[in-house]
C-alpha cells in the first residue's frame, strides 16, 4: 500500500529516523519508538501508533521490527519496509559485533566470567519484572491469567517446548477472550 | 561443515520466528534448549554470558539470535540468524500492516491480542527463570534477578541502570572468590 507524497517520508527519512531509534534504545526500544515516530517526525499520531502497535502484540516477531516494516511499506512500499528494518538494525547490530569481540577476547578471565553472569542473572529479572509489569498492566481475564500462568510452569517447571506449549495453551487462551468478548 | 552450521543457524531461527507471538524474548528457553542441548553449540554459563550482552545491547531483543549466531559461525552465522529470525516475521508484518486500516477494531483483532497478550507475557515470565538457572549462580543469582525483577515491577527507571547495579552487587557478593 505505498501512497508516496510530498507528506510521506522518503527512504532516507525513514532510515534516518529508524536508524535514531535502534541507537538510542539502551534498555528497550519501545518508549523512545513512540517518541520518535510519533512525537518527533509526526509519521502517525498517537491513536494510530496505538492500533498499529496492539496489531503488532499480536504478530509474531518484535513489536517495533513490525512497525518499521508497516510504517516503512505504508509510506514507500517494500523498499521502505526493508530500509527502515536496515536502519533500526544497523547501530544494535554494530555494537553488538564489538561487545562480542571483546567477549571473545577476554571471555577467559575469571573476573569477566563472573561480571557477565552477574549480568546474566541482573538481565533475568529484568525480563521477568517488565513481563510482571506488562501482565498486571495488561488486565488479562480470568482464562488468560491462567493460560499465562500454565505457560510459565510448562515452559520454565516441565521444560516442555514451545510450539507443543503454544499448540495446546493458545486455542485455550483464545476460546477464553473469544467466550469473554460475547458475553461483554 | 561451516555451511551446514549456517543451514542450522538459519532454519531453527526461522522457524522461531513464526511462533515469537510478542517478541523474540518468549524464545529464550527454546533458543537455550536447541542451542545447548540439541545441538551442543553452547554451555549453560557461555548461554547465559551471551544472553547478558544481548540484553544489554540497544535494539529490539532479535539480538540473542544474532550473538548466537556469531559465537557459532562469525560474521556470516550473525547475518544468517538475523536474517533468519526478522524475514518471516517481517513478511507477516507487511502484509497484515496493508490490512490493518480493514482489521483494525475488527473483533477478531481485539479476540487475538486477548488471547495471544496474556500467553505471551507469561512466556517471557518462564524465559526469566530460565535466563536465570542456566546461569548457574546459585542462591545469590536467584536472590539478585528477584531484586532486579521487583526494582522494574515498581519503579520507573531505565531497566539498565537495575542491570548495571545487580552486575555490581553480584561482584561485590563474589569479592572473596576474585
Amino acid at each position: 500500500m505505498a501512497v508516496p507524497s510530498d507528506a510521506a517520508p522518503t527512504p532516507q527519512a525513514l532510515f534516518l529516523g529508524f536508524l535514531k531509534i535502534g541507537l538510542m534504545g539502551f534498555g528497550g526500544v519501545a518508549a523512545i519508538a513512540r517518541h520518535v515516530i510519533v512525537t518527533e517526525r509526526g509519521w502517525i499520531d498517537d491513536e494510530e501508533y496505538g492500533r498499529l502497535l496492539g496489531l503488532c502484540q499480536a504478530l509474531p516477531g518484535a513489536n517495533t521490527v513490525n512497525a518499521a516494516v508497516m510504517l516503512g511499506d505504508r509510506y514507500r512500499g517494500p523498499t521502505g519496509a526493508l530500509v527502515s528494518v536496515v536502519g533500526l538494525m544497523a547501530a544494535p547490530l554494530t555494537v553488538l559485533v564489538a561487545a562480542a569481540t571483546v567477549y571473545d577476547r577476554f571471555a577467559s578471565y575469571p573476573l569477566v566470567r563472573l561480571a557477565l553472569s552477574g549480568a546474566a542473572v541482573s538481565a533475568a529479572g529484568l525480563v521477568l519484572g517488565t513481563a510482571a509489569k506488562l501482565l498486571v498492566r495488561a488486565r488479562p481475564s480470568p482464562v488468560a491469567a491462567l493460560c499465562a500462568g500454565a505457560a510459565l510452569v510448562a515452559v520454565a517447571g516441565l521444560h516442555m517446548r514451545l510450539p507443543l506449549t503454544l499448540a495446546c495453551l493458545a486455542p485455550l487462551s483464545l476460546a477464553g477472550a473469544a467466550w469473554t468478548a460475547r458475553r461483554r | 561443515m561451516s555451511g551446514r552450521i549456517l543451514v542450522q543457524l538459519g532454519t531453527m531461527f526461522g522457524g522461531l520466528s513464526l511462533i515469537a507471538i510478542g517478541g523474540a524474548n518468549v524464545l529464550i528457553p527454546e533458543i537455550h534448549q536447541q542451542t545447548v542441548a540439541i545441538h551442543g553449540w553452547l554451555d549453560d554459563a557461555s548461554f547465559a554470558r551471551l544472553f547478558a550482552i544481548s540484553q544489554a545491547a540497544p535494539g529490539p531483543n532479535v539480538m540473542l539470535a544474532s550473538i548466537i549466531g556469531w559465537h557459532v559461525a562469525g560474521l556470516a552465522g550473525l547475518l544468517v540468524a538475523t536474517i533468519a529470525i526478522l524475514a518471516p516475521a517481517a513478511t507477516i508484518a507487511l502484509f497484515a500492516g496493508r490490512g490493518i486500516r480493514r482489521w483494525s477494531g475488527h473483533p477478531a483483532i481485539r479476540i487475538l491480542t486477548a488471547g495471544l497478550v496474556p500467553l505471551a507475557l507469561g512466556l517471557m515470565l518462564a524465559s526469566g527463570v530460565v535466563a536465570s538457572r542456566a546461569a548457574g549462580a546459585g542462591a545469590a543469582g536467584y536472590a539478585i534477578t528477584g531484586a532486579v525483577a521487583s526494582a522494574v515491577f515498581f519503579t520507573k527507571r531505565n531497566p539498565l541502570l537495575f542491570m548495571a547495579l545487580g552486575m555490581l552487587a553480584f561482584l561485590l557478593l563474589h569479592a572473596s572468590d576474585v
